[in-house]
């Protein structure tokens, strides 16, 4: 087991470095060479040079990758253009929001999804699984800004819900950690909590369609591949019960494709994060990134994709690693 | 965790908590409510922002987001009259210039003192003017847009600053007295002694915080603990708080101020889009936000909304750039450019009620605008028959707009962009679309690097002087319109220096006759900017100028 | 030669052959016998006549301002005669610009997923083909590929241009499906480097070149075209995010749909919604109708389904 976390854990290296060479070639091939661009057009020829000499872009390549990969390592990526905030501070004075927001349309997610999807193949060709097909097809065809857009203008007032914001204006809580629900718990802020809560539904919605609706329509084809299996047939004919042979078997078998689908799918959550909080105006690094692209803010995109798909890529060693651990199989592959 | 809690000044929740009686829930939302005595209890008030404020030093800024914040923390020394261009005192009671305008008196308001506890006198106000002049290093001097603009030059001009100083010196006769020396007379003043750069600051504080510490690293400059942290002003509100991650400014009544508030707290909350504030105004989360999409207005005021109306102040011009296509500096090509935009439509059908056409480049309140210039009614024939005389049927032209802003001017310019655009089309002109963000890259293309053929600007008046419009736009030569006209520079340069009345108002209608015969852009329309608030909101007045003070505002 | 390697190909051809149809042939009309294959054939079938025939079929110059004298800030005339869906915010025909739209979606749908195919199967083809170090040095740059969340990968490409266009959006969107392409492809072809065909043409001495062009590539071809058509409907999707993120083309009159809901969804929901749901309907009807294809396809022909 730990040999097997271990060489997982290894294998993400070389995936690391080779991104990190991808985002050094980006950074190397931005419009006006990237003094320009992390300077913004104002910069004089002096100021220029200056930077240049600080990337030591008048080094050899190899040089200079390994300057931006100590830069990129100790967090160094700069100073945002647009708030003039060091882009490190601001990646972490955003980033709970955006793990409170994904966290939450991840749970939406999962606990409509499998249950949906798990229904849908049991009642194959029914009512229900048509009804689950066909909203799971529509549920990847529509354009999450849009999806947002509508939310707020036609459910956020009859619902009674904040159209917008991650917090109440003015709203009097205390920020430890600013994971603004954690942080209401500590407190015992509970009106605080129940505000964040509130901010979070339609947000985490909007994000949660296109993660639901691929979780459902594997769910529903892995249990479906799985009550077609031979060891389903010999427990039903050993006269074990149904419900027991759904629990043991189907549904314990019929979610690990499931687990590696949550992991791929924390890909397509920091993508829609961007646009529903930028619908959304929820302070995440989607905001920040969307922002960073409308104002061409270099440095911050640069830490943001970075950072993104560095995330990404542990994220899915850990669900690799877990696998691992529900079934014995991948081990040994 | 204990400590935590007790820091919180709201603890109803906590209490109801912990199983407390009612009476102590009472008492505390009394507490609550105690706390801003002193003033009347106007209640909170949240303004939607469109963006993060600069920092708080209204010295080293130049952009409307700043300024609304700092106007409510600051006094300048002359101010203007509510809902109005025309002066009225503010520290200063009164102001006397010399005959020659080289020296200015100013009679100050006698005991007020700054929200820190330390005089605001004469010796105060005199700091302030020596420390813009003598403000040291590169990266400082290079924010201080408005200080560059009106007092040309520091003690020691670093970096890109190169004007003689206007300034001499400024001496505190007595606590009251305040006298300012200058190099020459200029026409700007008084009037530009209520621009919000020139606020009056409590030297204390800047010195505590290292207020001139300016660092700049590329194109970001860090300010000093001062600016971002500790401004001291006179003003309605004092600084509390500015909170990145939640993205709200918090000001606080400030009692000692010689115009206290009546509201308790006044929050910006930032949020940078427009559809966003909307929803939230809807929704009670904000009272009010400035530059509403004039499509929303009806919808608004359904809602109960107030859409106050500011009076035009602005102009909204389309720029024309004679050193980018050859074409350009042949008059009949600009003045085909003139015919062939449907003007009166697009001001019908994209821009709020109280729009006009411009006619020429200073709005009509303003002393110097006359009716009497050459106009350029919508005609396409005319304009194509002009191409063709110009030899100019197959011109392509690269026609700039800018992304991500909305300005008093120009409340959509991608809508802008469109109208123009397809009009232009249509007298045969190939457009070739560039769009850029405002900050990152567009006024710096179009106003330092004259990248483009055509481009959408417009100016919103710091005050009331024709001087601030034509002669900003064209009183020298610049990389935004690329030609060099010196009969119109003199022209401009003389009508600044004519003393002031119908001397000067005559000399500005000439040089606007000049200016519209010349035609080096082509004015577009006077749109009138609003502000939204909530009905519950009363006592705010919309200022032509952007100048709202929340000092008058209570909400219910 | 040929007419023996044909024979061997694989075993699905083998069973094919055996059944006396071609497989392409069987599946067809396994696919003309599900609802799900016809809606979907029938919505993609519909979008690209309207697409490519848009100039014929717009009732109207959709770049004409008809009725701009009635538009006010807050007043979008509605249908009308002449006008069944209405005008836009310039007073243009909503219609015929929705149809100018289908257009542009076609073009940048299909060449984003082309470009993707091509460069895809290019890496993809030469890693299967040599296998070896070849094959782990670009597996490992796909890996990296497809660790970028798909909506970042597109946007890092698409803000290294000073001056976005429709182009780079092109570019932008297809780099989303490259990963995928050279994955799918270089499976396929590992798993035919040692099919009985290709070792037997490797026997009788046929170039490598031959073998990879003639006999593996197309055998490979079908699951290709299937994640191609799935593809196009994400690349719909992630075009329009990119024009909403400001990141599109800049020219703003444009008859783009993405565009289009991005600007009405933005600001004109209480005037006039449906400047909005059209082009949203249009984006996910068409989306829908390219994965519905897509899925039917791959269910059609995956040997498995067969009965």
């Amino acid at each position: 087991m730990l040999r097997f976390i271990v060489r997982r854990l290894l294998q993400a290296i070389p995936t690391l470095f080779i991104l990190s060479i991808l985002v050094f070639a980006w950074l190397r091939s931005l419009p006006g060479g990237p003094a320009t661009a992390l300077l913004g057009d104002k910069a004089t020829p002096e100021k220029i040079a200056d930077l240049n000499r600080v990337l030591g872009l008048d080094q050899p390549i190899f040089l200079q990758y390994f300057k931006f990969l100590g830069r990129a390592l100790t967090g160094d990526f700069g100073n945002s253009l647009v708030s003039t905030q060091p882009v490190m501070g601001e990646i972490v004075t955003f980033l709970p929001a955006t793990i409170e927001l994904g966290v939450s349309a991840m749970i939406i997610a999962v606990v409509v999804g499998i249950p949906a999807g798990y229904l849908s193949a049991r009642y194959r060709g029914g009512v229900v699984d048509n009804g689950v097909i066909v909203l799971s097809l529509i549920g990847v065809a529509v354009p999450v800004f849009f999806l947002g857009y509508m939310m707020q203008d036609v459910l956020a007032a009859p619902l009674g819900l904040p159209s917008q914001g991650r917090q109440a204006a003015g709203l009097d809580a205390t920020a430890i950690t600013n994971f603004a629900i954690l942080d209401g718990i500590m407190t015992s802020e509970w009106d605080a909590v129940w505000d964040a809560i509130r901010h979070l539904i339609l947000p985490a919605f909007a994000l949660a369609t296109i993660p639901l609706a691929v979780i459902t329509r594997i769910t529903r084809a892995s249990v479906l591949d799985v009550l077609n299996e031979d060891f389903i047939r010999t427990a039903n004919s050993k006269g074990l019960t149904q419900p027991v042979v759904r629990r043991r078997h189907v549904l314990r078998n019929g979610l690990l494709p499931v687990v590696t689908t949550i992991g791929l799918q924390t890909g397509a959550l920091l993508g829609g994060a961007v646009l529903t909080e930028r619908v959304f105006n929820f302070r995440g690094l989607g905001f920040l990134l969307a922002e960073g692209i409308e104002r061409r803010d270099y440095p911050r995109l640069q830490a943001l994709l970075l950072f993104g798909a560095v995330v990404y890529v542990l994220v899915n060693m850990l669900v690799d690693i877990s696998y691992g651990i529900i079934d014995p199989r991948v081990r040994v592959r | 965790m204990q400590q935590l809690r007790l820091t919180r000044t709201r603890r109803v929740a906590l209490i109801g908590l912990a199983g407390a009686l009612a009476v102590s829930l009472s008492a505390c939302a009394e507490s609550k409510r105690e706390e801003g005595a002193g003033g009347g209890s106007g209640g909170t008030m949240i303004f939607g922002a469109a963006g993060n404020p600069k920092l708080f030093d209204p010295a080293f800024n130049d952009e409307g987001e700043t300024f609304r914040i700092t106007r409510q923390i600051f006094d300048t020394l002359i101010q203007n009259k509510p809902g109005t261009a025309d002066l009225e005192p503010s520290l200063a009671e009164k102001w006397e210039p010399s005959n020659d305008g080289k020296t200015w008196t100013f009679t100050l308001k006698s005991g007020v003192k700054f929200s820190d506890g330390t005089p605001m006198d004469a010796t105060a106000v005199c700091f302030n003017f020596d420390r813009w002049y003598n403000m040291k290093g590169a990266a400082a001097q290079s924010q201080m847009i408005y200080y560059g603009d009106v007092f040309e030059g520091f003690a020691k001009n670093e970096g890109d600053a190169g004007g003689q100083p206007v300034y001499k010196s400024c001496e505190a006769k007595d606590p009251t007295t305040a006298v300012l020396n200058l190099n020459k007379a200029k026409g700007a003043f008084p009037a530009a002694f209520t621009l919000p750069s020139f606020a009056i600051q409590s030297p204390a504080a800047i010195k505590q915080y290292n207020g001139d510490t300016v660092t700049q690293s590329g194109d970001s400059f860090t300010y000093s603990e001062y600016a971002n942290k500790h401004p001291v002003g006179t003003g309605p509100f004092k600084f509390e708080s500015w909170d990145q991650a939640k993205g709200e400014i918090t000001l606080v009544r400030n009692d000692s101020s010689p115009t206290p508030a009546k509201l308790d707290k006044l929050i910006f909350k930032v949020i940078p889009d427009e559809n966003a504030r909307k929803q939230a105004l809807k929704a009670g989360d904000i009272h009010g936000y400035d530059y509403p999409n004039p499509a929303d207005y009806g919808l608004l005021r359904n809602d109960g909304e107030q859409v106050l109306i500011r009076p035009s102040f602005n102009v909204l011009y389309l720029g024309i750039n004679q050193s980018g296509n050859p074409k350009l500096k042949d008059v009949r090509v600009r003045q085909a450019l003139a015919y062939g935009i449907n003007r009166e439509q697009f001001v019908k059908s994209k821009l709020a009620e109280g729009s006009e056409v411009a006619t020429e480049f200073v709005p009509k309140v303003i002393s110097g605008y006359t009716d009497d210039v050459t106009k350029y009614p919508y005609d396409v024939d005319k304009a194509k028959q002009l191409l063709q005389e110009a030899g100019a049927q197959n011109l392509t032209l690269k026609f700039y707009y800018p992304t991500e802003v909305s300005r008093p001017y120009m409340p959509n310019p991608a809508d802008t962009f469109t109208a123009i655009s397809e009009d232009l089309k249509k007298i045969g002109i190939t457009i070739e679309a560039h769009a850029e963000p405002w900050n990152g890259g567009y006024k710096d293309d179009v106003q330092k690097f004259g990248k483009q053929d055509l481009h959408l600007l417009g100016w919103t008046g710091d005050y009331n002087d024709a001087g601030n419009f034509v002669g900003t736009f064209f009183g020298r030569e610049k990389k935004e319109f690329g030609f060099n006209n010196p009969e119109l520079f003199q022209a401009l340069a003389a009508a600044d220096a004519s003393p002031a009345g119908d001397a000067h108002a005559k000399a500005y209608q000439e040089v606007n006759k000049k200016i519209m015969d010349f035609l080096p852009a082509v004015p577009i329309a006077y749109p009138t900017p609003a502000i939204v608030v909530g009905p519950k909101v009363k006592g705010l007045v919309a200022s032509p100028l952007t100048d709202e003070r929340f000092n008058t505002v209570t909400v219910s | 030669m040929n007419t023996l390697l044909n024979k061997k190909k694989e075993p699905i051809d083998k069973l094919a052959a055996a059944s006396g149809r071609s497989l392409g042939g069987e599946a067809f009309r396994r696919m003309l016998r599900s609802p799900v294959a016809i809606t979907g054939g029938v919505i993609t079938g519909l979008f690209l006549i309207i697409a490519i025939f848009a100039p014929l079929l717009e009732p109207k110059d959709p770049d004409v301002h008809y009725l701009g004298d009635q538009i006010r800030p807050n007043f979008i005339p509605g249908a009308q005669s002449g006008f069944p869906l209405g005008v836009d915010d310039f007073g243009r025909d909503f219609l015929s610009r929705l149809i100018a739209g289908a257009q542009q979606t076609l073009i940048v749908g299909v060449l984003a997923t082309l470009v993707g195919v091509l460069i895809g199967v290019i890496i993809g083809g030469l890693a299967g083909a040599f296998g070896g170090w070849v094959d782990t040095v670009l597996m490992r740059l796909v890996d990296v590929m497809l660790s970028f969340p798909s909506l970042l990968l597109a946007i890092s490409i698409a803000a290294l241009f000073a001056k976005p266009s429709q182009w780079t959006v092109i570019l932008a969107v297809s780099m989303i499906g490259v990963p995928i392409f050279a994955r799918l492809l270089r499976g396929s072809m590992l798993s035919q480097r040692d099919a009985d065909h290709v070792l037997a043409a490797t026997s009788l001495g046929v170039k490598r070149g031959t073998i990879v062009f003639r006999h593996m590539l197309p055998n490979s071809l079908g699951p290709v075209i299937v994640q191609a058509t799935l593809t196009l409907a994400t690349s719909i999707l992630e075009a329009a995010a990119l024009s909403f993120l400001g990141l599109g083309d800049p020219d703003p009159s444009r008859a783009e749909w993405g565009l289009m809901l991005g600007k009405a969804s933005h600001q004109f929901l209480d005037v006039r919604p449906e400047l909005a749901y059209y082009p949203a309907i249009a984006i996910i009807v068409v989306a829908l109708g390219f994965t519905l294809l897509g899925e039917s396809l791959r269910e059609a022909l995956d040997p498995k389904n067969r009965r």
